[in-house]
């Protein structure tokens, strides 16, 4: 057995990173969230001005949606790509699977930014994507809502996070028995019945993380809406980011990150919920 | 009424094969799994597929499922050719080594799953569904998810999942090999009265003789890939075609020796024999020996003198190991009579000698 001592020296390091860069931070959040700027400097006065600033001015209740919009367009189109190859990976791919496994895997070791600039270069107005209709004369000017639009931003961020998708989808597919889908071909389901039957219930789990994942990372992103959003692409934590940079209006930055904060933790609750309700271990 | 295809007997010979296996085999890359396997079940048949592992015999069971395809020869069920259905159009049902249950299925709705994707009307289902539960006794566990089932609950509804959809055939791989062997011994004789009562042919996968032989009609011992032989429990116990089917089902004295003029001899053995010279193996089973009290010999049997070397007890039996002389060993076994000593005389039948292949 283990020592007290022991015990108490290897659990310190966790305890210090979690008090360091959680739960300090957060208490400063949320105390800066009930404070304000008066002429230029923060007063520790507390009060609920921002909460009702965030109520009363339709502009922040517009950009929340539009980025819970933009979310979950994100986690419906990294569904349609990840599901499919996760499903063809982990039932079909035969002897290619590793190798199409790293495949998928790659982009990750890549820079978000030069992802980012990559989209911008393919958007753009003497991007590749315009170039390419032009030359195959599908189109006769450059088409501008390419880039700098909420299209560029859903398509940048699902190309992101797809692997964060696709990631649990096939953990929970490769955990799936096979004799189960044998057994169920040998009750007479064939396999699109199969799929609905069995294979699609039992990974459940790994689509609901997968979804969770590119729900929350696109909720809280801003760098897709900076490089290739433009103003009709802008997100909650490009408002954020301002309110704490240029506007320096912390508490306001603060009581946003609050209620982002909050609709991240009831949804992960919700769906905590959901996965324990799809398990059967 | 039912709007389910219910198996129709079709019209050819009564005594025509439910399944047949015409010259079946299969390769895996380069590895040979089956070497031309042929091999018929009749209607109602209890047939037993009896190897180590590595025989061959679950890839056999899974090509008459559909998992597999052969790499040459035909299936025929019932006068249609089954080789080239998927599986989910084949009137098979199969028990998994894993019973293979839905885990995010309850009971109930496990048993009911084939019935479901076959579109069976809803009273239909439940009617058959609950007889299905009855006949294996898990009624009461319906709506429980099978992760709260022991091994042997488990086995009984991947059972009852089979038979609810009245198949030709239920085929069982290895189905007790993971339960403890009271319960095994109790599923055995379950699974007997079942068969007999609902009269469909099984087709089972096991690796265990005993189990083979206490529930067959017919074993089918596979070796490496081919049948080695096929016969009923008592034909091949009691007339082993080959050394390995004698060794592998049972115990047995394998005596290798010659036949000349009209004389067996193996070793310090020998007993008179009217067949052709020539190198010869015989079996002799160990409970075919017995000690003559007397020291006499009938005219039909052989005798020897032995020196005991080792007694194993087993309660209603005891096996010695006896030395018949210049360190030829058999093996007898005897009803169970105390510890025993010294030289003792022997005998058995010349019948009991069964000469068998290599």
């Amino acid at each position: 057995m283990y020592s007290r001592a022991y015990k108490t020296l290897v659990s310190i390091p966790p305890l210090l990173w979690v008090g360091f860069f959680l739960l300090i931070p957060y208490a400063l959040m949320f105390a800066h969230s009930f404070w304000l700027v008066q002429n230029g400097a923060l007063v520790h006065h507390w009060n609920l001005s921002n909460f009702q600033k965030l109520l009363t001015n339709p502009l922040y209740a517009e950009v929340l949606f539009r980025t819970m919009r933009i979310a979950s367009f994100v986690v419906l189109c990294s569904l349609l790509l990840g599901y499919p190859l996760a499903y063809y990976l982990s039932f079909h791919s035969g002897a290619r699977k590793e190798l199409l496994f790293q495949l998928v895997i790659v982009p990750l070791w890549v820079s978000y930014l030069v992802r980012g600039y990559a989209w911008k270069t393919i958007l753009g107005s003497d991007g590749v994507l315009n170039g390419l209709l032009q030359y195959l004369h599908i189109t006769h000017a450059p088409v501008g809502f390419f880039l700098y639009s909420p299209f560029a931003v859903i398509l940048m961020l699902t190309h992101i996070y797809t692997p964060f998708v696709f990631l649990p989808i096939y953990a929970s597919l490769e955990h799936i028995p096979r004799p189960l889908v044998e057994a169920s071909h040998d009750l007479g389901a064939g396999p699109v019945s199969t799929f609905f039957r069995v294979v699609l219930p039992l990974s459940m789990p790994g689509l609901l993380a997968g979804a969770t994942f590119a729900f929350v990372l696109s909720l809280g992103d801003f760098l897709a809406p900076l490089l290739v959003g433009g103003s009709s692409g802008t997100m909650i934590a490009n408002i954020v980011q301002t309110l704490f940079g240029a506007s320096y209006d912390w508490p306001l930055g603060a009581a946003i990150s609050v209620c982002i904060l909050l609709i991240t933790i009831s949804l992960l609750f919700l769906t905590e919920r959901l996965e324990k309700r799809w398990s059967f271990k | 009424m039912s709007s389910l295809p219910i198996p129709q007997p079709i019209l050819h010979d009564a005594d025509a094969p439910l399944l047949e296996l015409r010259e079946v085999a299969k390769r895996f890359g380069s590895r040979e799994v089956l070497k031309s396997i042929s091999l018929n079940i009749a209607p109602g048949e209890f047939l037993t597929l009896l190897g180590e592992s590595g025989s061959g015999k679950t890839t056999l069971l899974r090509l008459v499922a559909g998992f597999e395809q052969p790499s040459a020869g035909e299936i025929w069920m019932s006068g249609a050719r089954l080789d080239k259905l998927p599986p989910y159009k084949r009137r098979v049902n199969t028990v998994f080594q894993s019973y293979a249950l839905f885990p995010h299925l309850s009971v109930r709705d496990n048993v009911a799953y084939g019935l479901r994707v076959q579109g069976a009307p809803k009273n239909e289902i439940a009617a058959r569904v609950g007889e299905a539960m009855n006949m294996v006794k898990m009624t009461e566990f319906a709506a429980a998810r099978p992760s709260r089932l022991s091994g042997g609950q488990q086995q009984r509804v991947a059972l009852a999942r089979a038979l609810v959809n009245r198949p030709q055939l239920l085929l069982l791989d290895e189905p007790l090999s993971a339960l403890d062997a009271n319960l095994r011994k109790e599923m055995q004789s379950e699974l007997k009265s079942l068969q007999r009562e609902i009269g469909i042919a099984f087709l089972l996968v096991t690796h265990d003789q005993e189990e083979a032989m206490a529930l067959s009609d017919r074993i089918a011992l596979l070796r490496d890939g081919a049948l080695e032989q096929v016969a009923s429990p008592r034909e091949i116990y009691t007339h082993p075609a080959t050394a390995y089917t004698a060794q592998f089902i049972g115990q047995t004295n394998l005596l290798r020796g010659e036949i000349r003029r009209s004389i067996a001899t193996c070793g310090v053995l020998r007993w008179p024999l009217e067949d052709a010279d020539s190198p010869a193996l015989f079996s002799v089973r160990p409970e075919a020996i017995r000690i003559s009290p007397d020291g006499k010999r009938q005219t039909h049997e052989v005798k020897f003198r032995g020196a005991i070397r080792q007694q194993i007890y087993s309660g209603a039996s005891e096996l010695l190991e006896v030395d018949c002389g210049s360190g030829q060993l058999l093996r007898v076994r005897l009803p169970a009579r105390g510890p025993l000593t010294g030289e003792h005389d022997f005998v058995f039948s010349i019948a009991d000698a069964i000469r068998v292949a290599d």
